[in-house]
């Protein structure tokens, strides 16, 4: 064997072996909804790395725009960043795994949900006005009272049915674990007496799931428990046990400690010392002592109240709540605050001094959204897509393979086993891209297999003609495939011309057709020319020069 | 060696005049048509409402209707969509597109009420919605509509670099020929105007003018070879030279378009018929239109001896025979 034919082979062994490894199965946690019980959980599934489309796994897609029958909105861009900290906000609340929430050119802004087709749900989601409040954290340690109560509301709404195996096992070893003995007795102290289970509550189904966190009314679940304790909060019963008086919400940032990653959950006084209402303006800043900041202000009547209360709560944390969640940690309070405060950041980056001053305008200037397009698929007319959609490239397959074989016999073989290659090598490429597959991509797929087929079709009648010239079989392939290469590169660049632009205009499903199509494109200028040329360069090696050639 | 319409020597150019008034024949009644008529648009470029709902058991039809016209979504359209407990509701008529500049979505809440008001909410399961506001829809009209402009231009473009400008128009003459043929055979098949079809007829844009670029490629190669052979004979024999290529290509795409149309399901089905009628268009247009119209050209505007040099692209500096004068007829 020759050192071209070994370097040839050298490379598509490289090739096959990047793709296989592009397309391996991988261990993904996947966020889904229970179908019977409607919540939503993490499990870990192994599956192949392309990215189905909406039309593909069922879900929702929404486009968003500035409402303008409720009055006039200035700087529509600007709006609509604001309006978007507000939809990305909420939609963390759904909880669905890969979101997209992106703006798309000036003002709109597009929402893609996989998994969910719940249309009265996402109406929730820009139907009411982001709703801005500042609030104190508890003090008072009001959690650790109830979780007695708490526990006992979890058994008898159902029983802690919704925890995994694994997550307890996990939980149970964890040296953080909660309310260590030292903690329920200062628990016992303080409680009132009208509820003497709150002492021994450490194990029960609520609490183990909950530690302290690194100030007042903070507590601290694992990733893996939020889902759980999630579910247990939605439960009538847990929210009737809750501290009368307070009000749970879930923290934006997640804090972790060594190798763990934990959500952080807040308690607060249910009553706002103020609300986005008496806001008029925020701004990034920064200080040369104090560093990145955030400066507000508030109207007159704003001012007053606001500096009636932060004068009692000198010393105390203050969580600013977009839409029921603390967005990023509540600063401590160390003077009265009147019409203008600030917010020192402490070390925070730019990022996140600007995302503050973007809540906290969000806050004082909510902005009207409407629906202008919204399509759900339902996740069986997704597979029921897949489906049709394999049985058709299946069968499209098929008859394409047994074309070949009867029409060029050896030759055709090749041209089939490269193929398969073909295939292989699309797929990676999607993966590696990547790319989201959807129905029209599939189509795209199956189609690309003919384009791929249609330059092994060019050489091959190129090295029937040359032979007919009576040239020799290895002259005839040398001339083929030279010949050929004009004509297949100028009906592969019109194909990109047509695909690039579709991929400009088209929306999601028919971008997907777009981008397979180009793909299949570049993969076949491997397969159908490199791997059935190497082919050819093997089989002449192997006879040592064949005298005929079955094509 | 199995082949199959090899060396054959049809006389494809001589047929022009029948050919020609066969493709007018098909192309002028359908735009007549559509130029009465109109399309029929999606809900994607209308704007509206369409819904997908499969019944628990096979509903009667009229009640559906009676029940949505009660509702005051008036001017619905319901279709049986594949099964019998598969049914499409579409409400596209300007006045629920009105409804939606308020919300894209008010149409499709009020459906689903009346249904389940009538039916109850267990009786049937919403497969799919689309809701489209109106200025979405319009947006997406005029992006369709410089989406094949461009990539016609993009197209031509390509062509006035790769080849000499005889060929580049006699190529984009054949193109906006399957272009009109298409839009056409749309109106024949009763399709609908969606943003798939018009990726249907982008994909076959691109696919046609392969065939014509992979005779031209060969003509220009003939041509090169034997220079004292006049253009028509040229046009011929590269036609028959590339029909065994044409034949086995065009079996391979028909096969796997064909399986798409059948199995594909109904969302793709429109594609494959518009890329099945492509595939047909493209292969009569490569042959019949595009070389014809070669030759029209060559003698109306004669090559000299420095455009045969940039068409040919080998700047031999052998001397050449005079460039061959094309005839219409031998």
């Amino acid at each position: 064997m020759n050192a071209n034919i070994r370097n040839r082979l050298l490379i598509i062994l490289v090739l096959v072996v990047a793709s296989v490894w592009a397309l391996w199965p991988r261990t993904v946690t996947v966020r889904e909804r229970d179908p019977k019980t409607g919540v939503f959980k993490d499990t870990t599934r192994t599956r192949v790395p392309l990215k189905r489309g909406l039309d593909l796994q069922g879900g929702m897609y929404l486009a968003l725009e500035v409402d303008d029958t409720k009055g006039v909105v200035q700087n529509k861009s600007e709006a609509i960043d604001r309006a978007l900290k507000v939809v990305r906000n909420r939609i963390d609340e759904f909880g669905v795994s890969e979101p997209v929430v992106q703006k798309v050119g000036a003002d709109r802004i597009v929402v893609e949900l996989p998994g969910i087709d719940d249309r009265a749900r996402a109406e929730a989601l820009v139907q009411n006005s982001a709703f801005l409040q500042f609030q104190i954290t508890d003090k008072t340690q009001a959690l650790e009272k109830a979780l007695g109560r708490l526990d006992a509301a979890v058994k008898q709404s159902g029983g802690a049915t919704l925890a995994t195996a694994k997550t307890d096992t996990g939980r149970s070893a964890s040296p953080l674990n909660l309310f260590s003995a030292a903690d329920s007795g200062k628990a016992k102290k303080d409680s009132t007496g009208n509820d003497t289970s709150t002492a021994v509550a450490t194990g029960g189904p609520f609490s183990k799931l909950i530690q302290p966190g690194q100030m007042p009314g903070q507590y601290l679940v694992a990733k893996n428990d939020v889902p759980t304790v999630q579910s247990y909060l939605d439960r009538k019963e847990v929210q009737a046990a809750l501290p009368p008086g307070k009000a749970v919400h879930w923290g934006s940032e997640d804090l972790s400690a060594g190798n763990a990653s934990y959500a952080t959950l807040y308690v607060v006084d249910a009553r706002p010392i103020i609300t986005g209402e008496y806001l008029t303006d925020a701004k990034p800043g920064s200080d040369p002592t104090e560093g990145n900041l955030v400066s507000f202000t508030l109207n007159n009547e704003g001012g007053r109240r606001f500096r009636t209360e932060t004068g009692k709560h000198i010393g105390d944390y203050m969580a600013i709540v977009l839409d029921d969640r603390v967005m990023g940690a509540p600063p401590v309070i160390q003077s009265a605050i009147g019409t203008r405060g600030q917010i020192t950041m402490r070390g925070a980056d730019l990022q996140k001094t600007q995302d503050l001053a973007l809540v906290l305008r969000a806050g004082a200037l909510p902005v009207p959204l409407k629906v202008v397009e919204s399509r759900t698929i339902g996740s069986s007319l997704g597979s029921d897509s897949i489906r049709d959609g394999m049985h058709a490239g299946i069968a499209g397959v098929a008859l394409v393979i047994l074309i070949m074989i009867f029409y060029y016999r050896f030759s055709g073989t090749l041209a089939v086993a490269a193929l398969l290659l073909y295939l292989l090598f699309t797929l990676a490429l999607l993966a590696g891209l990547e790319a989201t597959v959807t129905l029209p991509g599939l189509a795209g797929l199956v189609l690309s297999i003919g384009i791929a087929l249609d330059a092994n079709v060019l050489i091959f009648e190129r090295i029937r003609e040359e032979m007919v010239h009576g040239k020799t079989v290895r002259a005839s392939i040398d001339e083929g495939f030279k010949h050929a290469m004009s004509a297949i590169i100028d009906s592969n660049v019109t194909t990109v011309l047509t695909a690039l632009v579709l991929f400009e205009v088209g929306t999601g499903p028919v971008k997907g057709f777009a981008v397979t199509l180009m793909a299949g494109i570049a993969a076949s200028m491997v397969s159908s020319i490199f791997v059935v040329r190497t082919f050819f360069l093997l089989w002449l090696n192997r006879t040592r020069g064949a005298q005929t050639l079955s094509i | 060696m199995l082949r199959i319409l090899h060396d054959t020597k049809f006389d494809f150019i001589g047929a022009w005049k029948v050919t020609t008034f066969v493709t007018l024949l098909f192309i002028l009644p359908g735009l007549l048509w559509i130029g009465v008529s109109g399309y029929k648009y999606s809900i994607e470029f209308t704007g509206g409402t369409l819904m997908q709902v499969r019944f628990a058991k096979a509903p009667n039809v009229a009640d559906v209707r009676s029940t949505l016209d009660q509702a005051g979504i008036k001017g619905a359209e319901i279709t049986q969509f594949g099964t019998d407990l598969d049914y499409l509701v579409r409400a596209q008529d300007p006045r629920s597109v009105a409804q939606q500049t308020r919300g894209a979505e008010s149409v499709a809440t009020e459906i689903q009420a009346a249904l389940t008001k009538r039916f109850g909410a267990s009786a049937y399961t919403v497969q799919r919605t689309e809701s489209v506001g109106p200025k979405v829809g319009g947006e997406l009209r005029q992006k369709a509509f410089y989406a094949v402009l461009i990539s016609f231009l993009a197209t031509l473009a390509y062509l006035a670099w790769r080849f000499e400008w005889r060929f580049g128009v006699a190529a984009v003459v054949a193109t906006a020929h399957d272009i009109l043929a298409t839009l056409a055979f749309i109106k024949y098949a009763n399709l609908e105007i969606s943003l798939v079809v018009v990726g249907g007829i982008l994909t076959m844009i691109g696919y046609s003018l392969n065939d014509t670029i992979i005779i031209f490629d060969r003509v220009r190669e003939n041509l090169r070879k034997r220079q004292k052979v006049t253009l028509y004979d040229t046009l011929n024999r590269s036609v028959n030279e590339t029909l065994p290529r044409s034949v086995l290509t065009h079996a391979t795409v028909f096969a796997t378009l064909l399986a798409l149309a059948i199995l594909g399901g109904e969302v793709l089905r429109p594609f494959a018929l518009v890329m099945l009628f492509g595939v047909v268009t493209g292969t009569f247009s490569s042959i019949y239109v595009a070389p014809p119209l070669l030759l029209w050209i060559e003698k109306r505007w004669p090559r000299t001896a420095s455009d045969t040099g940039s068409a040919n692209r080998s700047r031999t500096a052998a001397p050449r025979a005079p460039a061959p004068r094309a005839t219409m007829s031998r």
